[in-house]
């Protein structure tokens, strides 16, 4: 038998799209996602949900997808997660839900983060309300952090009734969905929003401007406002950079520095006054879903834009779609070269970027082929600016004001796979602050299994 | 919301700035900083912190108007809200960590240039209600730029006053009048603590590097989020790169590197604020460039 391909999504044309902000992908129609529903088998063992780490009834959804019934399918997708139109745009679903479902053996998976964000959207156009709460029982949790983790622990912990407070840092709930996604990949006034009015909808209360181990201290949390129990969510916000000469000249910025510029402070926007320097050719440096956020970035405020990047594009991090649309849209890809040094003019701003050529050697610890550096093949780069995009790490804030809670070498807070439980009695932890740098939805995953360890500890 | 409790206008363009944020003021310390946000479209702006008051809740800012945000902020009044004002970040001042007898056997000066007497009056205020009493150099324009005299007379062991143009107190830079006391005075000091204009700071740590008189500066570098995330604020301190917002912001004055400090806090000076500085400076001689968002 031959299988349906997989119904087309449409996309703004990489020629318009690369001088705008809007989202890039414009998302199914309703027939076009009941079209791409009835591709799927219900198979007998769904392997999907084995894939998602929320564990999403995905065949259920997609059934009622299938049948028309868009209200019941939000209401499967939000039992197991708080953040569907999120997740329905930034999961890498490739390598998760639509890895093993059968069709993909033969021909394309089935769409499901496509449907996923189709639900999602199409409950937010037809303001379906989700939030079904237990009563209230009166016991005060506190969530640090407002990312994804955070959200999806806070929003759990509100169904079954609790009183919840999120503590944010930052002057805007969302963690990475506002500071580091781009509008082109996830509209912040739409769909962030409302995720985030959606967790307020459940009675969370979010505070922001409130930094943990400097506003208050985590044990003032505890011992003095009457918290009975604390989840940490503080994501990995810390940027590294290479420590090569010249890092410091003027022109080089952390990936995290320019994003948070453009998406949080939004810069790219008439009228908004923080400032944001994307020059006229930009090196960004690194492979992962960040780095190809701040070179799409930098594009659309109006530069030429590398890559520049040690291995070659198989082993490249970045989500495979995110990759394909760069290209799309006139990145230019360094692959197998690295920064040994960054080159300043008499002003010291940067002037280029000297990289030696690499060759893939021997499988490294992590299983991709290591990168050995190819002696005298040195070149330069003019650029005018250069971004770090080499990935992050936790902050050490809380850990360091925080007596007894552990923490390991790298800065990750040590907490149980399963539960989030701290070396501290009722501090449970969950997402990038344990992990370091990961995805969206296993930061989700962590928060709800947090919420629901968090829930047999308060019942003891 | 964060409401203006009360405005005052200290000096040509200087304002002070109580506002409610009954978190920040029970946490802050000395020598730590906050930043502000005037509303939606307004950028995060690091202001040092010049005093709080724990009961009533508040905590008093002083910036100079020099860009277009600091410009804005100035046409708040009192019972107007700041979007977001948060803190208190970064680490506190040594001195309060410090054993306190110890710290009574030392001579401690302080050295403010224009703006920097706002955040060092905190530090100066604390030691004397612990039973020490320091001595502070303040140096501004003229007279008409002095600030907080009265506040620092009453906690200070000996104030000094230097002008530029000598309309008040003594006639000449910060660096000159602290060379003299201890040269000509005989005036013996184990500590140093300077915050001013950058170049400022470098130079009085040059000159106490002469006489072995350890230093410390406060910085106050282009920032986003002061939580140590955007990177943004990094120098260089001997020989190694640190976050201002996080590591700091006060740091040994004689291992900071001011010229990339300097050459930094330029990056995302507009064209439009380079020629504002430059009228300015045409316009009143001399221009402090300390507490600025931009």
């Amino acid at each position: 038998m031959e299988t349906k391909k997989r119904v087309p999504v449409k996309e703004q044309a990489p020629e318009i799209r690369r001088s705008n902000f809007d989202e890039v992908c414009l998302g199914y129609s309703e027939s076009e996602a009941v079209e791409e529903a009835e591709r799927c088998l219900h198979c007998k063992k769904p392997l999907c949900i084995t894939q998602c780490p929320v564990s999403i009834n995905i065949p259920e959804f997609v059934e009622h997808v299938k049948n028309r019934e868009f209200e019941k399918a939000a209401r499967v997708i939000a039992e197991s997660s708080s953040l569907p139109a999120v997740c329905g745009r930034v999961c890498p679903q490739e390598s998760q839900c639509e890895e093993l479902c059968v069709l993909g053996k033969k021909g394309d998976a089935v769409a499901i983060g496509k449907l996923e964000r189709f639900v999602a959207d199409w409950s937010r156009e037809n303001n379906i309300d989700l939030s079904q709460t237990l009563p209230k029982n009166g016991r005060k949790v506190a969530v640090i952090g407002a990312g994804p983790s955070g959200l999806s622990c806070a929003g759990d912990l509100a169904k079954l009734g609790y009183d919840v407070t999120i503590f944010e840092a930052l002057h805007k709930a969302g963690g990475v969905l506002v500071y580091g996604i781009p509008e082109f990949r996830l509209p912040k006034d739409t769909v962030v929003q409302h995720e985030v009015d959606n967790v307020k909808a459940l009675g969370v209360k979010i505070e922001t401007n409130v930094i943990i181990g400097r506003t208050v201290t985590l044990d003032e949390l505890m011992h003095q406002e009457g918290f009975e129990a604390v989840f940490i969510g503080s994501g990995a916000g810390l940027p590294m950079f290479m420590n090569i000469p010249g890092e410091n000249s003027n022109g080089v910025f952390s990936a995290n520095e320019f994003l948070t510029r453009n998406n949080l402070m939004k810069a790219f926007k008439e009228g908004y006054d923080t400032p944001i320097r994307a020059g006229k050719k930009v090196a960004v440096v690194g492979g992962g879903n960040v780095a190809m956020d701040a070179a799409r970035t930098a594009l659309r405020l109006g530069a030429e834009v590398h890559i520049v990047y040690r291995r070659s594009q198989a082993e490249l991090p970045a989500r495979a779609e995110e990759v394909h649309h760069a290209i799309e849209e006139g990145i230019i890809f360094d692959l197998l070269c690295n920064p040994v040094e960054i080159l300043a003019d008499e002003k010291g701003w940067v002037k280029g970027i000297r990289c030696i050529r690499m060759e893939l050697g021997e499988p490294d610890a992590s299983g991709r082929r290591r990168p050995v550096e190819i002696p005298g093949s040195e070149f330069v780069i003019d650029v005018d600016t250069v971004i770090m995009s080499l990935g992050t790490s936790p902050n050490p804030l809380i850990s360091s004001t925080t007596k007894g809670l552990e923490s390991n070498k790298k800065g990750c807070l040590i907490a149980a796979e399963e539960t989030g439980k701290t070396s501290l009695d009722g501090v449970f932890a969950g997402g990038d602050a344990v992990t370091g740098a990961a995805t969206v939805i296993l930061a989700m995953g962590a928060g709800k299994k947090a919420a629901r360890a968090i829930d047999e500890y308060l019942k003891k | 919301m964060y409401k203006i409790i009360a405005k005052r206008l200290l000096a040509p363009n200087i304002y002070l700035m109580d506002v409610a944020a009954p978190r920040v003021a029970k946490a802050a310390n000395p020598g730590q900083f906050v930043i502000v946000k005037m509303d939606e479209k307004g950028e995060r702006i690091p202001l040092t912190i010049c005093d709080y008051d724990k009961t009533a809740g508040t905590v008093t800012i002083v910036f100079q108007t020099v860009g277009c945000s600091t410009k804005k902020m100035a046409l708040m009044e009192a019972g107007d809200n700041f979007s977001d004002f948060v803190g208190p970040l970064g680490q506190p001042s040594e001195l309060v960590e410090e054993d306190l007898e110890a710290l009574k056997k030392k001579n401690i000066m302080f050295v403010a240039g224009g703006v920097g007497a706002a955040p060092v009056y905190p530090q100066v205020k604390w030691l004397h209600e612990h039973g020490i009493d320091a001595d502070a150099i303040v140096g501004c324009k003229s007279k008409d730029y002095l600030l907080l005299e009265k506040e620092m007379k009453r906690v200070t062991g000996n104030l000094y006053v230097a002008t530029d143009d000598g309309s008040y107190g003594y006639k000449g830079f910060v660096t000159d009048l602290l060379k003299d006391l201890i040269e000509k005075e005989g005036k013996k000091y184990d500590l140093v603590v300077a915050i001013g204009p950058m170049i400022m700071m470098k130079f009085i740590a040059q000159l106490t590097k002469n006489y072995g008189i350890k230093t410390i500066v406060s910085m106050n570098p282009v920032m986003v989020d002061g939580t140590g995330m955007c990177g943004g604020c990094r120098l260089t301190v001997g020989g190694v790169t640190k976050f201002a917002c996080v590591d700091g912001p006060e740091f040994d004055g004689h291992l900071v590197d001011f010229n990339e400090a300097m050459r930094r806090s330029t990056q995302y000076q507009t064209e439009e604020g380079r020629a504002e500085i430059e009228r300015q400076k045409k316009a009143e001689g001399h221009v402090c460039n300390l507490g600025l968002g931009e």
